[in-house]
């Protein structure tokens, strides 16, 4: 069972209006390392992993949903008063052609979101080695789009996002060390 | 000053009151946060477990004067509401 929080994690303001930002923001949104993957990866696994450590993909999963509303805000805010004229100059124009401002799970070149970017191996370390390389590719994504904007509004809010996957890489490794630790007691049977 | 003008600095202030209201409860919700993660991987730290409960009330009280003044913030019953049907009111967190 879920619950909706109706506001977002951390504040997400923009400076000035845009679409070419939106675009390359698509890539945290529908992308292969993306928000969305993310969370989708995590609760998915939870069903073969130790005990020990379903909490905290159940938590993690959980927070990368906020993240998304927050990646939707960010695109949302950035292209709600663009021209047509301004869409198509940001190379949106087959999105808006498709889906007017209409949010759709892509990643930055428009390729939809796939279940091929998860890969459940039903191994715990496997899965979390997984997971800990996911975070650190979307905090790669996160660097370069902070390095793409110069609205410091936007990069405060990334810049967020980017400290969450860093926190989230150091809490997974923590994991398989508690998987690695429980392997290595002795168990008498 | 004219009425408009009058009615568009109250909107201001109730403005500036919403935003500083909501940034309390997401700097209360992010230590939250951050504690659970932690404690999902350090379940015997005492210490954050204490900081946790207590911040987990702090944050009840916090957000029970959110909702009284801007109405419900959970649903399924997690939040009361006001007549009419307050859920479906905006703004929606990517409005503000």
């Amino acid at each position: 069972m879920w619950i909706y929080d109706k506001k977002l994690q951390y504040p997400v303001r923009v400076s000035k209006c845009d679409p070419m930002m939106a675009k390359f923001l698509l890539e945290q949104y529908g992308g292969a390392d993306g928000e969305l993957a993310a969370a989708l990866r995590y609760l998915n696994q939870r069903y073969s992993i130790p005990d020990k450590v379903i909490g905290l993909l159940t938590d993690i999963g959980t927070e990368e949903f906020a993240h998304l509303e927050m990646i939707a805000t960010m695109v949302y805010k950035l292209t709600k008063d663009a021209s047509v004229d301004q869409m198509k100059a940001a190379g949106l124009g087959s999105n808006y052609a498709q889906h007017d401002n209409g949010m759709m799970y892509t990643n930055s070149s428009g390729v939809p979101w796939t279940a091929a970017y998860i890969q459940a191996k039903g191994d715990p370390l496997a899965d979390l080695y997984e997971d800990i390389a996911a975070e650190e590719k979307a905090r790669a994504t996160y660097q370069w789009l902070i390095d793409m904007t110069d609205d410091v509004d936007l990069q405060d809010s990334l810049k967020f996002l980017r400290e969450r996957e860093i926190v989230h890489a150091l809490r997974f490794k923590e994991a398989v060390e508690i998987i690695k630790e429980d392997r290595a007691t002795k168990k008498v049977f | 000053m004219s009425e408009q003008q009058q009615e568009q600095i109250e909107e201001r202030k109730l403005d500036e009151q919403y935003y500083q209201k909501l940034r309390q409860l997401q700097e209360l919700d992010f230590a939250l946060v951050e504690l659970t993660l932690y404690l999902d991987t350090h379940p015997n730290d005492l210490h954050a477990l204490q900081q946790f409960n207590q911040l987990a009330q702090q944050r009840q009280q916090c957000a029970y004067q959110f909702e009284m003044q801007y109405g419900p913030l959970l649903q399924f019953g997690h939040s009361y509401s006001r007549f009419p049907w307050q859920w479906s009111e905006p703004p929606w967190p990517w409005q503000v």
